[in-house]
């Protein structure tokens, strides 16, 4: 006993508590075109402070895990707690910590660390014309009885990171997008099940004016496409209502149709939206797994299965990005929330290119363009 | 056992410690523990810790002291207010039986208990079954858990000429600690008596910790310190007790009050260290149990309780979701045991059990269960010579009531769950003995899994467990032919176990982009492991006018291989560790005794270990260990010689713990007090 007691004491003590170093993997798939790559932003469960940064770099088709400590090891407590958005605009990345309560700002080309904007409970990011658009949860009480909270967007500057206005807009706003000079901001309530909030909330960025677009309960995604429209998805309340995805048409800002589709997440490239899905049933008690792709000029529904390998076996499709010029479509599987995820690599033939290893729920992608784009 | 009884019986001016001829294997008087060899009819033994050692320990609650015990792993929050459940061998803090004074403590809507609740002020054991205790009189269900810890209350014994016994206690400590205790037994008449005691906690729960990260090179790439915060807690319990004796048999009734205010500290994340989340709890009981022995072979026990509950939760922080949920729970419980001894040799039992359950909510969409449970066990024990068994089965009926817009029943399939426990002693005269056991469980779905507000599944089926053991232990008692005449008392005893839990119930993702989960029945996790213990006391008499020196000391070993078997499709969790479970752990403790002086020393060592199954550096965990010890007087106050009124005692304590101040988490991103002291002093009268 006492021998295993020393032993255990000198031979299994504690090592000083060292970095997580990058991990690279060979993937071998290398494209040279104008995207040189892109970063992974993953969540990591709330409350593990593990989100974290991947790059995949398409020059020389390696993936490198968790790049940002080794970057920055003098960040205390590195990314921070569950990564909501990555963005790059001019020569910057940005990341929203949601529960960090930060947006990270890092260099573009090398993830070195710039400056943070603080904001609590900050959710999603937009751009135009030097200034940031960010929501956020946490505007004030404005019903007593419930303490429901307004959100709201707060706008800063790109060159000093400091905020320079907000401005109200519905509960829990989640997606935003500029369209001209209108902000379209997807208000959700999901803090307030079940009555949820509705509607998209439109503020003229010159005059701030707003108005709001009824559509249907918490919404979440909102993209814009080349015709002028707005597409948005509600996650459905769970129960009587399914997740759906309507379009708005700007020119007018009424809802002018809907798809009969569950959304997780989505992706605009050219005339294609692409959507992967997990939605939950009551009636099966089991989960229902779609990927489609919409015709955003027909708003048809072109296949409700672009992935043929059967290869490919993911648990929770949770983010989707596609290509810009090779039309590659990138989807993650976020597994059980806990353990690592996955990225897939799928051909436009539905066939899977590659899979590599992520960080905690992979769920934000963002491509790095050999030029800076604005 | 008959033996130590009326060893009691002559020492004493009695009020028996109550089920001591079936229950116990210790019983303390005044200072002293006794432990006997367990009755003839306990097939398996438990581990126990009591009296003075448990009250030596460097620890505030019970989930404190359950460290000491092999086989057992803490989820521990840190702080006095920090949640602390426990794990017995790896199947999951909801197979592990909690009863406070041999009724179950329940909680229907979650299944577990915050054993951080319960402090050691008034207990007086605390002992641990892997499988169930194998008394012939038990209700049924002290058959229900995979794993059952018992813990005791003091009992009132009142030395001769004494018909009272008054304590006032005072613990104080770091981090804003104090805990004043009051004691009051009363001796009614020759068969009934009375004990009321309470206490109150606070604590700021206000440390220091240190974060610490290097660099690949050694250097030091940052540091940081800060107080935990919210960590505060303001606790106050309450218990009165009526003890009574009949010619034939015995009673007890009590009334439990507990009410606490605490913070709810949060993970340690960046740019957020405080949280402002509360919790208030009110937890009330009455339970009572009597026990009578009807013939010369039958003999029949009553228990009956009702609890209610409250917990309100407070997230006030409008920069995240505002949440005010306040919950309510009842229960009544109704049991009758019986045991009929069929010859000598062979007993039979027969118990059935009723528990009816309520939750109701403000939450919305809250469905308002209520649950029926019917518990029928049958059990026979045999005992002959160097074998002794006992087999039994248990049936579990359980039926829901749930109303929405409407409504519903829920059955559970009606489910029968056998277990059987061998010990063979092949030399009579020698204390070795080996043990086996089987055992199969099936633990209900809570209210929260089936019923919780969008998460909650009301398919699910219940959750298995099913646990095969081994077990070798030796005992022996010898006195050294040397000059003094040391006596040396030995015991050592390993386990070999394998479990399975199979339908594990898992929250996994329901989808939709947003943190929504859903319990599943997917998990399924294979336990080996290996649990060591071993202890030696030594009596050295000095010298024959001076006082004998005791040295006690004990350690366990565990070795735990938990696999996570849940998913083929994820190589990198399927085989892997499951979470927290280290492989290696063990604690020391040894205690130096002379006259009222006593020194105490304990270490923990809990090893490296992973905080998910996917067993990669990203999810690794340190090992820690922490040192603790506590020096102790006791002064006895004689005034007037052979006068007992006028006599009384002082004991006092010095505790310094963690005394290498290692900084340490047990769950990510919780970091846990580093040196701390206590200082305790308290009045026997």
């Amino acid at each position: 006993m006492v021998n295993l007691l020393l032993s255990l004491l000198f031979n299994a003590c504690r090592k000083p508590d060292i970095f997580i170093q990058p991990e690279k993997e060979s993937i071998g798939d290398t494209t040279h075109t104008e995207v040189i790559g892109f970063y992974l932003l993953n969540e990591g469960n709330m409350g593990s402070n593990k989100a974290s940064l991947d790059y995949y770099d398409l020059s020389i088709g390696t993936y490198t895990r968790n790049i940002y400590q080794a970057v920055n090891p003098e960040v205390k407590q590195s990314l921070g707690d569950v990564g909501n958005d990555i963005k790059i605009y001019g020569s910057r990345l940005y990341a929203v910590i949601n529960c960090s309560n930060l947006v990270e700002v890092m260099d573009a080309a090398t993830t070195k660390h710039i400056g943070t904007i603080q904001v609590p409970n900050c959710r999603y990011l937009a751009f135009k014309d030097g200034y940031g658009y960010l929501t956020s949860y946490a505007g004030p009480v404005v019903v007593d009885a419930t303490k429901a909270q307004i959100g709201y967007v707060a706008k800063f500057d790109t060159t000093t990171l400091q905020i320079v206005d907000t401005c109200h807009v519905g509960f829990q706003p989640d997606e935003l997008e500029v369209v001209g000079n209108q902000l379209y901001v997807a208000n959700s309530g999901g803090y307030m099940v079940p009555n949820y909030e509705h509607t998209i909330s439109v503020i003229d960025l010159d005059n701030k004016s707003r108005k709001t677009i009824d559509v249907v309960n918490n919404l979440h995604r909102l993209r814009a496409d080349r015709y002028g429209q707005i597409w948005v998805s509600s996650r459905g309340d769970y129960y009587g209502q399914p997740s759906r995805l309507y379009c708005i048409d700007t020119k007018t800002d009424k809802v002018i149709d809907s798809v009969m589709i569950a959304v997780s997440d989505m992706w605009i490239d050219g005339d294609s939206l692409y959507i992967c899905a997990t939605e939950f049933s009551y009636i099966t008690y089991d989960t229902e797994v779609t990927y489609a792709i919409v015709n955003v000029k027909t708003h048809e529904i072109v296949t409700r299965n672009f992935i043929q390998d059967p290869i490919v076996k993911i648990d929770v499709p949770y983010g989707i990005a596609v290509h810009p010029i090779t039309k590659d479509i990138y989807v993650t599987d976020a597994k059980n929330y806990v353990s690592p995820g996955v990225l897939w690599c799928i051909g436009q033939d539905g066939m899977a290119k590659w899979s590599v290893r992520t960080g905690d729920i992979p769920a934000h992608i963002c491509f790095r363009f050999k030029t800076e784009k604005i | 056992m008959k033996r130590l009884i009326s060893i009691l019986f002559l020492a004493l001016s009695v009020c028996i410690p109550l089920f001591a001829a079936n229950e116990a294997d210790s019983v303390v008087l005044g200072e002293v523990t006794i432990v006997a060899r367990p009755a003839t009819h306990e097939v398996i033994t438990p581990q126990t810790l009591s009296g003075n050692d448990l009250q030596r320990l460097s620890a505030h609650s019970v989930a404190d002291a359950m460290r000491y015990f092999s086989g057992v792993q803490i989820k521990d929050y840190g702080g006095v207010g920090g949640i602390k459940t426990v794990d017995i061998r790896s199947m999951g803090s909801h197979h592990v039986g909690v009863f406070y004074d041999g009724i179950e403590v329940g909680n229907a809507q979650n299944g577990t208990v915050d054993l951080g609740k319960f402090s050691l002020e008034n207990i007086e054991s605390i002992s641990l079954y892997n499988g169930h205790k194998t008394e012939a009189l038990q209700p049924a269900k002290d058959f229900g858990s995979s794993g059952t810890l018992y813990i005791r209350t003091r009992r009132p014994v009142f030395q001769q000429g004494k018909n009272y016994n008054v304590t006032v206690g005072m613990k104080a400590g770091s981090f804003g600690f104090a805990n004043p205790s009051v004691l009051y037994e009363q001796k009614l008449s020759e068969t009934v008596c009375l004990s009321m005691n309470a206490e109150y906690t606070f604590a700021t729960g206000r440390y220091p910790f240190t974060i610490k990260k290097n660099l690949p090179d050694g250097s030091v790439a940052w540091d940081t310190t800060g107080y935990r915060q919210n960590g505060d807690v303001n606790a106050f319990r309450a218990e009165v007790g009526l003890f009574g004796y009949l010619p034939q048999g015995k009673w007890h009734i009590k009334g439990y009050y507990y009410q606490s205010n605490k913070g709810i500290p949060r993970a340690i994340i960046r740019n957020v260290w405080t949280s402002s989340q509360r919790q208030w709890d009110r937890n009330a009981f009455v339970q009572g149990a009597f026990q009578y022995r009807v013939g010369r072979r039958w003999e029949m026990q009553i228990s009956a309780k009702y609890a209610n509950d409250k917990m309100r939760y407070l997230n006030p922080d409008t920069t995240l979701m505002y949440i005010d949920n306040t919950f309510l729970q009842q229960e009544v419980y109704i049991s009758w045991a019986n045991q009929v001894e069929l010859f000598d040799w062979w007993n039979l039992t027969l118990s059935g059990d009723y528990i009816y359950n309520t939750l109701s909510s403000n939450m919305a969409n809250f469905v308002y269960p209520i649950r029926h449970t019917a518990l029928v066990a049958a059990a026979t024990s045999f005992h002959y010579k160097w074998i002794q068994a006992q087999a039994s089965v248990l049936g579990n009926f359980v039926q829901d009531r749930i109303s929405n817009h409407q409504s519903t029943t829920n059955n559970q399939k009606p489910c029968f769950t056998p277990a059987v426990f061998l010990s063979y002693q092949p030399l009579l005269k020698e204390q070795w003995f080996i043990r086996a056991f089987y055992k199969q469980i099936f633990r209900m779905p809570t209210f929260n899994d089936l019923y919780y507000t969008d998460v909650g599944n009301i398919a699910l089926k219940p959750e298995e467990t099913k646990q095969y053991d081994v077990s070798l232990e030796y005992s022996k008692q010898f006195t050294l032919h040397d000059a003094q005449g040391t006596k040396i008392g030995l015991h050592a005893k390993v386990d070999g176990y394998f479990n399975q839990v199979k339908n594990k119930i898992v929250a996994i993702p329901k989808g939709n982009s947003q943190y929504r989960w859903m319990m599943m029945n997917i998990g399924y996790v294979e336990i080996r492991g290996v649990d060591v213990n071993a202890g030696l006391d030594f009596t050295f008499p000095l010298s024959t006018t001076s006082f004998p020196l005791h040295l006690k000391v004990s350690g366990n070993y565990t070795y735990q291989k938990a696999q996570d078997f849940t998913d083929p499709n994820n190589p990198i969790t399927y085989g892997g560790q499951i979470a927290y479970i280290p492989w290696h752990s063990c604690s020391a403790l040894a205690n130096l005794k002379w006259n009222g002086l006593s020194f105490n020393y304990s270490f923990i060592y809990v090893g490296e270990r992973y905080h998910n199954s996917a067993n990669i550096l990203a999810n690794y965990e340190q090992p820690w260990y922490t040192h603790d010890v506590a020096l102790g007087y006791l002064f006895k106050i004689r005034p007037a010689k052979n006068k007992v009124n006028t006599s009384f005692d002082i004991d006092t304590s010095l505790e310094i713990n963690n005394i290498f101040n290692q900084q340490y988490d047990i769950i990510l991103n919780y970091p846990m007090p580093g040196i701390n002291g206590k200082l305790i002093v308290k009045f026997i009268i």
